[in-house]
Parts: C-alpha cells; sequence; structure tokens
C-alpha cells in the first residue's frame, strides 16, 4: 500500500479539513483573544499592601474637598464616578476655575498602571497623589496646610489609626491611602469580557469584526493592547498643539515630544470627549482622526499612526466594538467626611 | 539593618575579558529582566519589534540614553565601573532590565 493511500494519510487530511472548517478557525478575532483576558486579582504594591481601612480612608480623602486651598475642590471633583472618574470636560478647571491645560484622564485599572500624568511624571500612584492637591493651579494647598489641617480633624485621627497605626498622619500616609482607594477602582466586566470567556451572544458580529479590525488593518492594538486596552506607552499621534508632553520630562528624545501616554479604552464610550487636550468630541471623531493619520505631520510622529483607509462600514465596525468595553459599574459609596 | 557596598577588589587587564551581550527587543520587553556583567562588558540591545524603542539610566554614576532605535537597529553601550542601575525605555515604560555590573 501506498502512502498516498494509507490510513495514516487519510487521517493527516481530515484533520486539516476539519481544521481549515472548524467554526473555531473561523471565528473573527479569535487568534487575538487570549491577549485579552482580565487578571482575577487587584496587585498591590508590597510597601502599601491593602486593607479595608486604608481603602475606606484613601476614598474618605478623596472625596473630601478640605483637601484645596478653597475647601471647594476634592479629587472627585474632576475624577467623579459618574463620569467614569473623568469631569467629561475637554480640559480641567483647577482652583479659581481657571482652566488646566490637559484633560482630566479617568483613574480605572491604575492598579496596572506604569508612570502616572499624561506625561509620565510620577513613578506611581503614591507618587502622584498629592501632585494636584498642592498645584497652584489644580487645588492649590501646601503640603504644610494640608497636614495642618487634616490632623486638626478629630475623626481623621481614628481613621489614620486604624489605617496606619505606626505612622500617623503625613503626606506618606496620606498618598498611600489614596493610593489604595484608587487601586480598588476597577472597571466591571463588560460585554467584551463575557465574550473573552467564550459567550459568543455578548457582542455582535459587527463588534466582532471591529475587533479584528482593532487588531489589524486600525492597528489600535499596536498601542492600545491587554485588557486595559494601552501598552502604558507615550506617542506623538499627530494632534495640533505645542504642549511636548513627555518631551518636557525626558528631554532629548525626539520621539518623545508631543507625547503623551496611551490612555484606556475602558468604558469609554462614556469618557467623550477625547484625546490629551479634550480635542475631539466623540468616537466618530477619534476613529475619523486615525484614519486619516493624525493632523499634523511632524518627525516625532509614531510610526503607527497613518493613514488607514478605513471604510465607513469599517469605521462602523471599530466603534461598535469600542461600545463593547463599557461595563455598568457598582455605584461607589460616599463615606460621610469627618469633621 | 544598615547596607554596605562591598567593593572587591579587582584586577582588571585591559580589553582582555570584555564581553558583548545581546538583548534584544521584541513585544515591547526586553529578553531578559536582569543581567550581571563584568566591568568593560558591552550591552547591545537589538530592536526586533516593528516599533522604535529606547534604553536610558537615569541615576549616576551610570547615567546614559541610547536616543531613538528605530525597528532593526542596534544601539550598545559599554560599562564600565561596578554599580547596579535599572534601565528603562522612555517609550514604554513597562520595558525594564535591572543591570549589575561586578
Ligand atoms: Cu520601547
Amino acid at each position: 500500500m501506498s502512502f498516498a493511500e494509507s490510513p495514516s494519510r487519510i487521517v493527516y487530511l481530515c484533520s486539516v479539513l476539519f481544521m481549515l472548517v472548524s467554526p473555531n478557525a473561523l471565528k473573527a478575532g479569535a487568534k487575538y483573544k487570549d491577549l485579552y483576558k482580565r487578571p482575577t486579582q487587584i496587585p498591590y504594591p508590597s510597601s502599601n499592601t491593602y486593607s479595608d481601612a486604608r481603602m475606606i480612608l484613601g476614598r474618605t480623602l478623596f472625596f473630601d474637598p478640605r483637601l484645596s486651598g478653597s475647601n471647594w475642590i476634592s479629587c472627585a471633583t474632576c475624577h467623579n464616578p459618574a463620569f467614569s472618574w473623568g469631569d467629561g470636560l475637554a480640559k480641567g478647571i483647577g482652583d479659581g476655575m481657571k482652566d488646566l491645560s490637559r484633560r482630566t484622564p479617568t483613574i480605572l485599572n491604575l492598579a496596572w498602571g506604569e508612570l502616572m500624568f499624561w506625561d509620565g511624571r510620577a513613578e506611581s500612584l503614591e507618587a502622584q497623589a498629592l501632585g494636584p492637591v498642592a498645584s497652584t493651579g489644580e487645588m492649590n494647598l501646601p503640603i504644610d496646610q494640608l497636614l495642618a489641617k487634616i490632623s486638626k480633624i478629630q475623626g481623621y485621627k481614628t481613621l489614620f489609626k486604624g489605617a496606619y497605626p505606626e505612622e500617623g498622619i503625613t503626606k506618606d500616609t496620606i498618598s498611600k491611602a489614596i493610593a489604595t482607594f484608587e487601586r480598588s477602582v476597577v472597571s466591571g466586566k463588560a460585554p467584551f469580557d463575557r465574550w473573552i470567556e467564550g459567550d459568543e451572544t455578548a457582542i455582535s458580529e459587527k463588534a466582532k469584526h471591529g475587533f479584528t479590525l482593532f487588531n489589524e488593518k486600525a492597528s489600535c492594538s499596536q498601542c492600545h493592547s491587554g485588557w486595559r486596552f494601552t501598552d502604558e506607552g507615550f506617542y506623538d499621534i499627530g494632534l495640533a498643539g505645542d504642549d511636548k508632553g513627555r518631551g518636557k520630562i525626558l528631554g532629548d528624545i525626539e520621539t518623545l515630544q508631543y507625547a503623551f501616554k496611551t490612555p484606556t479604552l475602558r468604558n469609554v464610550d462614556h469618557r467623550a470627549p477625547y484625546m490629551h487636550n479634550g480635542s475631539e468630541t466623540s468616537l466618530t471623531k477619534v476613529v475619523d482622526f486615525y484614519n486619516k493619520g493624525g493632523d499634523v505631520t511632524r518627525g516625532s510622529k509614531s510610526e503607527h499612526v497613518k493613514p488607514l483607509l478605513l471604510s465607513d462600514d469599517e469605521k462602523d465596525a471599530l466603534i461598535a466594538f469600542l461600545k463593547t468595553l463599557t461595563s455598568i459599574d457598582a455605584a461607589t459609596p460616599v463615606t460621610m467626611l469627618p469633621r | 539593618m544598615k547596607r554596605f557596598l562591598v567593593i572587591l577588589p579587582l584586577v582588571i587587564t585591559p580589553f582582555a575579558f570584555a564581553k558583548d551581550h545581546i538583548i534584544t527587543q521584541k513585544g515591547k520587553a526586553f529578553s531578559e529582566s536582569e543581567i550581571t556583567l563584568a566591568p568593560g562588558d558591552n550591552l547591545i540591545f537589538k530592536n526586533d519589534d516593528d516599533t522604535s524603542h529606547n534604553v536610558f539610566s537615569a541615576v549616576e554614576p551610570m547615567k546614559f540614553n541610547l536616543g531613538i532605535q528605530k525597528p532593526g537597529s542596534e544601539a550598545s553601550h559599554k560599562f564600565d565601573s561596578a554599580g547596579v542601575a535599572e534601565l528603562r525605555c522612555a517609550i514604554h515604560p513597562k520595558m525594564k532590565i535591572k543591570v549589575t555590573v561586578k
């Protein structure tokens, strides 16, 4: 019997044929799904481990407007849970109702973050937490005044004792408590996650097509990668303007001029307007912006931002996919502030 | 407990034992997360990605910055003196490698 007719050859041919027509192989975007699985627990650093007392203290501080010079602006004023932890504005508003220069980023899923702020100038959530408090343009409360003010509030003494019994009320413990609360802010399971877990009915066929485009033709996943849809990197995407972003922090590298951190896309359809400067008012406009390869051409612009030649149907599919990233999250309890 | 830096007496014959170590940059990660070198050794960074990378160290005395590395390019740095440095890509901060020279 020749090999051509041997049973092993027939089995081999059948299995190749099976693989070619198997529904698994044909399912849209199946080969990328493993790259988007959610983690099962929140990472906390060994230098600031989780306790309920720390999270509750952090949440109390986060919602307390006495962390500002005016006693009127809290962290939550800009990072508003009802706006998916942003403010829904093109640019943040700081002390004295003055506009800030960049859009308020969401605090969703920062437990997995790397560098903080749009330009990455803070190494951790702890290092970031008091930046906006002390900044004269933002909450405008110098740290020594913050410590004096918080130390005088009786209820805080008890909260700090429960959270950091050895350390008392210090700049460090205030930062650590706020960081602990922020790490607990995680977007819940969205239709997209249920699809990743295997429920084929969780998102539409159009959205699945959008997911394939996201990973291939539109090259979104070059930067918006992983379950949080960010690589934590810094890129110039070709937006007009003179804000040099990360270029101001790490001067001499050309690609970091006008570069800003890749933002997460979780709950993105609840977080308009978009971009670091709030210049795009809708997801449609964002997709149009990338489809034409950005607005300006300069040496620093990322090699991944180039004309995409997406059809109208493809743009619709991409947006249908982006809308599957939104979760309906439980309401955040707002703790009574100590007096 | 206090930590002491132990400086081992080293006898170095110039250039005799200097080695090149190749680190690749692929999938926005370095091929190693840490590496131990001898003084005088070179690290050669090979960008096997389709995105630009960088390598820098912000802390003296091992402060350096290799600038922008386009896809397909190589860059190298010679580590002359003993110590520890945390190198990072300025574009992709999740790319980190700890270098110990001893
Ligand atoms: Cu890199």
